[in-house]
């Protein structure tokens, strides 16, 4: 067995679990964010009354981190109404970050669990070994309500990274070339297993930024078995016991890919769509592609590591003028952790725009919106048009050091040019 | 529920995200008439205002990828469409579509075939479209159980109320 199957049949209390079956399983936690006050309507048009324990649900307030207008203000005050009326243990308003770090962060993230969240890229958290897929509004409602939702068991697909990564090569890096071998759809309905001695040797941060992009392929969960970065991460925080599962020696995926990570190169994501992926060098090839904006942040490419990597070339840089620079650290502990290694003030030196933790930009609702016609970089997840706002504006996603190597010239760059 | 539907419609391509279907800059709306008439305004502005009321909106591979966002079934439903005729959608999308009757309905190929503004017929029990103007009729995978018990009590909320108020 799968240890994503034993996570569900352990929830929802079998003996047994077949691909394909339907379960009923139990949520061991549910985060709601603040672009889903559907989620409150639903429930009191269902019949709910409390949720179903005060302890296993939260809002972060991340999408409107703070509030762009009267709309967007009205939403969180109802939220918070909710909130306070069932007297949630836990509430993370608009000074925390984007929801699935900030879970982690708090120690409601931890192996073996199923966490349900209302947001697509809640396979985020795989890189922990837990079970995270993201639901809408009403079937998060059914959670609060109930305490469980229905799954179909996936077919599990096996994406095996081995090898080591060369210079300039990230693990967003990693994750767009596979994008561009699995595509957009190449996981609809079903799970993705990253294994390979490349995930060994990865970090939290790194592990995070790949399991968050298998939604792009359409995977309903991502994992990746916990190695010891992650034990350290969740045994300092966990706020209950937790089990880790382990795959059965001999389990038969659905499919498999190998990928030698020592191979790859810098990726880019080109206009407008997640799997038009190619090499850094096969587009410079084609000539200049002018920037008006670069962005980093997001719960893609906005953590610590990231944000060093960015600082790290621009130091002592200085963007074009014309051209804006804009970044939004993943939560609050990410933003202090900059501050004090002086990340911030280098990235300021180099001119960049910092603005509050959350999702910002990254899907169009404020913070770095593009007018028709502008063309952005960007270390977030994706380029659909209209994704940062105009649908008349080109993105591409790459690495966050691509993103700032491409910010010293105000064209896309390679950042291995900046590297020693 | 209605088993046999008929409608116009109209055709889009592939890999219609929910960004296309329901931007973001419009999601802290919640009057559902309101999200209605935005919906599909990243395809085209004019869809929405021009969409023939219990219609089918028919695509290719993968409608729906992207963001949780419900306000993409919510916007399709208040636009006056009653169904989605695709090669294949995102798993979260189709989740949200069942929870609020909204059928999404696998018709491989589909959008290769028909064309704007063509009426077309679901027939769910027998699992086809037909195509009034010129006959043509294409077999479409059947919903699976759970879906169907969801849909023939109308939806994720009916079914949930029943639930509730026997208790």
């Amino acid at each position: 067995m799968h240890a994503i199957e034993k996570i569900l049949m352990k929830n929802s209390g079998k003996s047994t679990i077949q691909t394909g079956e339907i379960v009923n399983a139990k949520i061991d936690f549910a985060e709601i964010n603040d672009l889903y006050l559907q989620t409150v309507y639903s429930f009191y048009e269902m019949g709910g009354k409390k949720v179903w324990d005060n302890t296993r649900c939260a809002f972060v307030f991340d999408h409107y981190a703070p509030c762009p207008d009267i709309k967007s203000a009205e939403n969180h005050k109802a939220m918070r109404e909710f909130a306070l009326k069932n007297n949630l243990k836990y509430h993370f308003d608009t000074n925390t970050g984007v929801c699935h770090q900030v879970l982690a962060e708090a120690g409601l993230i931890y192996p073996g669990m199923i966490v349900v969240e209302t947001d697509s890229h809640t396979t985020t958290q795989g890189a922990f070994g837990a079970m995270g897929t993201g639901c809408g509004a009403t079937d998060m409602a059914t959670i609060l309500m109930t305490g469980e939702l229905w799954f179909r068991v996936p077919e599990i697909i096996e994406v095996r990274l081995e090898g080591e990564a060369p210079k300039g090569v990230y693990p967003k890096d990693v994750i767009l070339a596979v994008l561009g071998r699995v595509r957009a759809d190449g996981a609809v309905y079903k799970a993705i297993d990253f294994t390979g001695s490349y995930v060994d040797a990865l970090g939290v941060a790194g592990r995070m930024t790949i399991c968050n992009m298998a939604v792009e392929m359409g995977a309903k969960t991502a994992y990746m078995q916990p190695n010891d970065a992650v034990l350290e991460f969740v045994e300092k925080r966990a706020v209950r016991p937790y089990e880790v599962q382990f795959t059965d020696k001999g389990y038969r995926y659905s499919e498999s890919y190998v990928f030698d990570v020592s191979q790859l190169e810098p990726e880019l994501a080109c206009p407008s769509s997640v799997e038009n992926v190619h090499t850094l060098r096969s587009v410079i090839a084609q000539g200049d592609v002018k920037l008006n904006q670069g962005y980093i942040g997001s719960c893609t490419g906005g953590r610590v590591e990231d944000i060093a990597e960015a600082a790290k070339i621009l130091k002592g840089r200085h963007i074009p003028e014309y051209t804006r620079l804009v970044v939004i650290p993943a939560s609050r502990e990410v933003m202090l952790e900059c501050i004090t290694r002086g990340y911030i003030t280098d990235l300021m030196n180099a001119g960049a725009t910092i603005s509050t933790p959350g999702c910002g930009a990254c899907l169009g609702a404020h913070e770095g919106i593009l007018a028709p016609g502008e063309v952005c970089i960007t270390s977030t997840n994706r380029n659909f048009p209209g994704r940062m706002g105009s649908t008349e504006a080109l993105m591409y996603l790459a690495s966050p050091a691509t993103v700032a190597a491409s910010m010293v010239y105000g064209k896309i760059t390679d950042p291995r040019e900046f590297l020693d | 529920m209605q088993k046999v539907l008929t409608g116009k419609c109209i055709v889009i391509g592939d890999n219609i995200d929910t960004d296309q279907i329901y931007p973001g800059r419009f999601l802290a709306i919640t009057d559902p008439k309101e999200i209605g008439s935005h919906c599909l305004c990243g395809v085209d502005e004019n869809i929405a205002g021009t969409f023939p009321g219990g219609g089918f909106v028919v695509a290719g591979r993968n409608f729906g990828c992207g963001s949780s966002r419900e306000h993409a079934p919510i916007a399709l439903l208040n636009m006056g469409a009653v169904a989605v005729l695709a090669d294949s959608f995102a798993r979260i999308f189709f989740r949200n579509a069942v929870n609020l009757g909204l059928l999404p309905i696998i018709c491989k190929g589909i959008n290769q075939h028909v064309k704007a503004g063509q009426t077309l017929t679901l027939d769910i029990d027998a699992g086809t479209v037909k195509v009034e103007e010129t006959g043509e009729v294409y077999q479409c995978e059947k919903l699976g159980d759970q879906a169907m018990k969801i849909l023939e009590a109308g939806g994720i909320k009916p079914l949930m109320r029943a639930r509730y108020s026997g208790q």
